[in-house]
């Protein structure tokens, strides 16, 4: 009789999940992003240690770059932090990019057109924020309630409003917002001074965007662990079935993680506006500058966990800022940072496999 | 071929280990040419594991298959089909959205060729001719989903013939059964027996396996403990093997226990349910005008064959579905199409059918299910806020008081046990201290600790003066259990009867629509 | 301009502007029967369109360029194929992961094209006898290779999902992967098939774009023709030929749209629509789904996973 030995692999569940998953998953991810990249760019043609140090003089390499990474990392903190309100939950929002337009565009109509002649600079502020945050929540509003009333697949529902978004910017900005001081160009005039948020001294960092993004990771690490809302949020994050069999109202939790969540980004818009643009422009991707959707990296990054943005967010600052470099350079486009982001996020989700399964390799006759 | 074999299967030192549970310990099992034989166990004994090895869903760890003498290697149930051997589910092996023809088309290509092209005339003539000769009552084009469960039965049937199947394996095939569907599906077994074909039986009850099989091998915690012949054994003998000593012991003192006085005139009603119609997922009546009433201190049962509208009556009480027509009164309040969360305010608990899916969050803590009713209401909230320290105190007691085994409250509750499982949900539930205590198949997987351990705690609600209406499909349960029974037939409450005058054979034809009082049918008609 | 020409210059552009949804469409259609949701399409499509232009721009040779956009179409899906089907991950992170990439990796090898103009684009040939047809044949039959792959594809993978063996194996698929697996058909190996087949029609649409509608590159040629696919399938309910009928009416609606200028010459307003028309379309089609809770593949977005296997 013939004995054939061969080796036999088999794909078993874990029955624990070890905890240094949680750490190992977005370094390794990072890791890769950073080696996909790296081949992107010696396919291109540039020496990819000379690019990494590049990227690193430019984000890393003296107090303003760093200042630059920090300012970069306020609207990325507010919409990831929405984010994993509304990912905790199960519901996919896509749409944190449109949401941030809405804000601008909210933030930059409040400041010169409502508020015209005031010198109230703490008024201009507050209602900027404010105004971006209720209608940024309010866009996000619409993909919720058909999510919760109609089924209605939300992660494409708010992909689509991103566009939309972006359309009315440009219809505004071209038709009734154009400037009158602008020399004909696709902008609006630029908001009063007094609209304009204090920065720390001798940096780009707009203040009171900063405080609110700080507290909006303590706000939601204390939804999370603290409230009612947190844990009607995780059970119907987890199993919805058992959410309404518990009585957890689904339009409820659906409705109020989306309204923060666009509501969050809906400030950072503002912020966008107040802290560094003072104007729309044209070209609506260059004020959201992709922050909603690297907003979704920084959550999963973050393992869906509000201590984990700040780190996640500081890292994917550093690259965009560096790309941002790259751009003058090396000639590259801006949407070299989303192969980063694409690599980084197909790494995260395919080592989640290894965190439920191990494998099994024996010898077998 | 066969016929110069007497053994069709030889299953030898079968060995299946989940994670750390020895699900198949050491077990030999042999199934003789034309012969049926019973798998007799309870639930979670190993029955269905060792028969999921023999069609190939799962690869034994150690052990070895001979099929007609020929030693064979199982990887996956087309292996196993192609050896002559096919299973019929609990569960059928269906694909709910094609039609019957392509279900049986999607295996057909094993012996017969069938090309690429779906042509099916030829299947098609094979399978007419197939139903009218054993009397099958399948529309082929129908889609699945269109289909009763035992008209899906049925199509597992037909693919066995129509693979000439010589090795059949039924995996508790009465539970979704009437009596006079089982009538015909014995009289279909012995027709295979007579062709010479090999039947399995998987079953937990007695009686059946008696009736219907040659052999009978008794399978206790993983283990053979016994394989006899039917004409040699007795109900009580089987019994002993597949419980052990202890356990029927227990059972008697249990079955010896008093009942409460079942005097209602002097109770109130908790939950009255008059003239109640719901409809199921498809939108088709499941439950067609139902009334009754349950009272403080009484266990009322609602049996019935499962998929008579059971669930979706237990769904329209704890308002998780929508109630058509008719009313709901709780302590005389009207509750029809409420939400569960007003329902449960109103002290109402609910076991549920479908633990894992409805009953516990696995993902969270044991703490975080026990508290899934009570989140939102003092002392574990204040205001708007969670008092974790209280949760997890609470929890603690719970974990005592009902002897839920876990090395702590913060574990997530999908890491424990079946039994544990259910032993949260109805710690959870009970702790309400509920007016009405809704019970759906509370023992239903259970092991024998767990199942007593949940009959006692209904006993004891009933004690306290509760109302439980529990819903269950195992007779004896309810025998044992319950103060009056309800039995449920095709959406509609046939007879409510109390324990005094309930036996087992009433309830067993009612089951099946007979009303034996009036001595008529009420429905012959079956599918 | 007479009646004629203008009807046959309409549904010219209806056809620019369907053929490339409607390839993706078809695609997803089949990757979505299996069971799995790929969100990368607009990715894949953005880079079957850069790299069917680079191809094309340096050989000369068209139909070099669509024969990469396939391979290249392919590759990414297998990505996202690996992923969903063997990994068991999450597909909606999963394609939006790839449809990040392909965008990123699109615009950075093609930025030293950009504004390039391709002289060899892909150019019409007339069918013999049905380009004779008044308005039909000129509008319909007097169009490139690709055009023409996509009204057979239409046909052949309706075929293919309804009346073969291997349809019937990718519907079992997708409606009950347990179930098929049981019965021997190889899951995994049917997703591959079909997401592969999703990923390199998506690509064949990238490379219409680049190769026949617009012979050039600009980073973001492919407008959103992705996403609004994936809205697609749902109004076609799974079915190639309605994928078709989908396509062409949601085509002819933007078209006549702007033709007419029901919302005069604002072209911000017009952009819109199809985002716009595609909420609405998912509207119709969630409450279609309430109504006959049957036509959406059934394990759609949900992992194979066998209680144990072996590699």
């Amino acid at each position: 009789m013939k004995v054939l030995r061969s080796i036999n692999i088999t794909i078993r569940r874990r029955e624990h999940v070890p905890r240094i998953f949680e750490l190992l998953i977005p370094v390794c991810s990072a890791v890769v992003g950073l080696v996909v990249c790296a081949l992107i760019f010696l396919l291109q043609g540039i020496d990819p240690i000379y690019a990494y140090s590049e990227i690193y003089r430019y984000s890393l390499g003296g107090p303003i770059q760093v200042s630059n990474v920090i300012r970069v990392m306020i609207p990325l903190i507010l919409c990831a932090t929405g984010l994993i309100l509304v990912f905790r939950a199960g519901v996919w929002n896509i749409g944190a990019e449109g949401q941030i337009l809405i804000g601008a565009i909210v933030a930059t109509g409040v400041a010169l057109f409502v508020l015209q002649g005031n010198t109230n600079s703490a008024l201009f502020i507050f209602s900027m924020i404010t105004l971006g945050f209720i209608f940024g929540g309010l866009w996000a509003l619409i993909p919720a309630i058909l999510k919760a009333k109609l089924d209605v697949n939300e992660i494409i529902t708010t992909l689509m409003m991103n566009y939309i978004a972006a359309y009315i910017l440009q219809y505004l900005v071209y038709g009734p917002w154009k400037g009158k001081k602008t020399f004909g160009f696709p902008i609006t005039d630029e908001i009063p001074p007094q609209a304009h948020f204090p920065l720390i001294p001798g940096t780009l960092i707009h203040i009171p965007t900063l405080i609110l993004a700080i507290c909006s990771i303590v706000f939601v690490f204390f939804v999370m662990t603290q409230t009612t809302l947190g844990y009607e949020i995780k059970v119907f994050g987890s199993n919805p079935d058992a959410a309404k069999y518990a009585g957890i109202s689904k339009t409820k939790v659906i409705l109020i993680t989306m309204f923060i969540s666009g509501g969050l980004a809906g400030v950072a818009g503002a912020g966008e506006i107040g802290g560094v643009h003072h104007r729309l422009i044209y070209n609506p991707w260059s004020i959201s500058a992709n922050y909603g959707f690297t907003a979704i990296i920084v959550a999963f990054l973050a393992r869906l966990n509000p201590i984990g943005i700040i780190p996640a967010a500081f890292l994917m600052a550093i690259l965009i800022v560096g790309t941002r470099a790259l751009q003058i350079t090396f000639n590259l486009p801006v949407g070299v940072i989303n192969v980063f982001n694409g690599s980084i996020l197909i790494t995260m989700v395919s080592m989640e496999f290894f965190r439920h399964y191990r494998i099994v390799i024996r010898r077998s006759e | 071929m066969c016929e110069n074999y007497e053994v069709a299967v030889l299953m030898k030192n079968i060995t299946k280990r989940f994670h750390n549970i020895v699900a198949n310990d050491r077990i030999t099992f042999d199934v003789k040419v034309g012969e049926i034989h019973a798998l007799l166990g309870e639930n979670g004994a190993g029955k269905t594991t060792l028969m999921n090895i023999l069609f190939g869903h799962y690869r034994p760890d150690e052990g070895e298959i001979y099929v007609y003498g020929r030693k064979v290697k199982i990887s996956c149930p087309r292996d196993a089909i192609k050896l002559g051997i096919m299973m019929i589910h609990q569960h059928p092996l269906l694909v709910e959205n094609l039609s019957v023809l392509e279900n049986i088309a999607l295996l057909y290509g094993i012996h017969d060729s069938l090309g690429l092209l779906l042509s099916p005339r030829k299947l098609r003539d094979k399978l007419t001719d197939m139903i009218e000769k054993y009397n099958l009552k399948i529309d082929l084009d129908a889609k699945v989903w269109q289909l009763s469960a035992s008209q899906k039965q049925q199509v597992e049937l037909l693919k066995a013939l129509v693979y000439d199947s010589k090795i059949l394996i039924l995996d508790e095939p009465t539970s979704i059964l009437t009596p006079i569907e089982k009538e015909w599906l014995f009289s279909f077994i012995r027709k295979m027996k007579r062709d010479g074909k090999s039947v399995i039986f998987i079953t937990h009850k007695l009686e059946e396996a008696i009736s219907i099989s040659d052999r009978i091998t008794v399978l206790r915690r993983g283990r053979v403990v016994g394989t006899l012949n039917s004409s040699e054994t007795s109900v009580q003998e089987l019994a002993r093997l597949m419980i052990g000593e202890e356990g029927l012991r227990n059972e008697r003192i249990v079955s010896i226990q008093k009942r409460a006085d079942g005097d209602l005139d002097n109770k109130r009603i908790v939950l009255e349910v008059s003239d109640l119609s719901v409809l199921d997922d498809r939108g088709s009546p499941a439950v067609r005008g139902v009334s009754f009433e349950v009272y403080e201190g009484e266990i009322f049962g609602i049996i019935g064959v499962s998929g008579n509208g059971q669930t979706e009556l237990v769904e329209a009480i704890t308002g998780l579905r929508k109630v058509q027509k008719g009313r709901i009164r709780i302590d005389s309040q009207d509750v029809t199409n409420r939400g569960p969360r007003y329902i449960q305010s109103l002290g109402v608990a609910h076991i549920p059918e479908h633990r894992i899916k409805h009953g516990i969050v696995s993902e969270l803590s044991v703490a975080e299910n026990l508290v899934l009713k009570v989140y939102r209401k003092p002392p574990f909230c204040k205001g708007p806020y969670l008092n974790s320290k209280e949760i997890s105190r609470w929890a603690r007691e719970l974990i005592s008081e009902f002897s839920i085994v876990t090395p702590n409250e913060k574990i997530p509750v999908g890491q424990l046990s079946g039994g544990n499982i259910q032993r949260v949900i109805v710690a959870r539930e009970v702790s309400m201290k509920p007016k009405l205590l809704i019970a759906a198949y509370p023992t239903h997987g259970l092991d024998i600790a767990a199942t007593r351990f949940v009959r006692e705690i209904l006993k004891s609600e009933k004690d306290r003066g509760c109302a439980v209406l529990l819903v269950s499909n195992d007779i004896d349960e309810v025998l044992e259990l319950c103060d009056r029974i309800a039995v449920m037939y095709e959406g509609r409450i046939l007879k409510i009867i109390s324990a005094e005058e309930a036996t087992k054979e009433k309830i067993g034809l009612l089951m099946s629509g007979v009303d034996t009082i009036e001595g008529a049918q009420i429905d012959q008609h079956y599918h | 301009m007479s009646i004629e020409a203008t009807i046959v210059s309409i549904l010219r552009s209806i056809i620019y502007i369907s053929t490339p949804i409607l390839l993706a469409t078809l695609g997803e259609i089949y990757a979505e029967r299996s069971g799995v949701l790929n969100l990368g399409i607009e990715g894949i499509m953005s880079m079957g369109a850069v790299c069917a232009f680079i191809i094309t721009f340096t050989t000369g040779n068209p139909l070099l360029g669509v024969l990469i956009s396939l391979i290249v179409g392919a590759i990414l899906a297998f990505i996202h194929a690996f992923v969903s089907a063997s990994l068991n991950a999450n597909q909606v992170v999963s394609g939006l992961a790839l449809a990040m990439f392909g965008l990123g990796l699109s615009s950075t090898i093609g930025q030293r094209y950009v504004g390039e103009v391709l002289r060899n684009y892909l150019k019409p040939v007339p069918v013999p006898v049905l380009s004779q047809i008044p308005i039909i044949g000129p509008a319909f039959f007097v169009q490139d290779i690709i055009v023409y792959m996509s009204y057979v594809l239409v046909v052949v993978l309706w075929f293919i999902l309804f009346k073969t063996r291997w349809g019937l194996y990718i519907r079992a698929v997708g409606e009950n992967p347990y179930t098929a697996d049981a019965m021997g058909v190889n899951v995994i190996f049917v997703r591959y098939v079909c997401v592969i087949l999703g990923g390199a029609l998506a690509g064949l649409g990238g490379a219409y774009i680049t190769l026949a509608y617009m012979p050039t590159w600009i980073e973001g040629i492919t407008m959103g023709k992705g996403w609004i696919a994936i809205a697609l399938v749902i109004l076609a309910m799974w079915d190639p030929l309605k994928g078709f009928l989908a396509t062409y009416f949601f085509c002819g609606v933007m078209v006549v749209a702007i033709r007419v200028q029901v919302f005069g010459a604002n072209p911000y307003i017009i952009n819109s629509i199809p985002y716009i028309a595609t909420i609405i379309v998912m509207i119709l089609g969630a409450s279609e789904t309430l109504r006959r809770r049957i036509g959406a593949p059934a394990a759609l977005c949900k992992p194979f996973i066998r209680e144990e296997r072996a590699l």
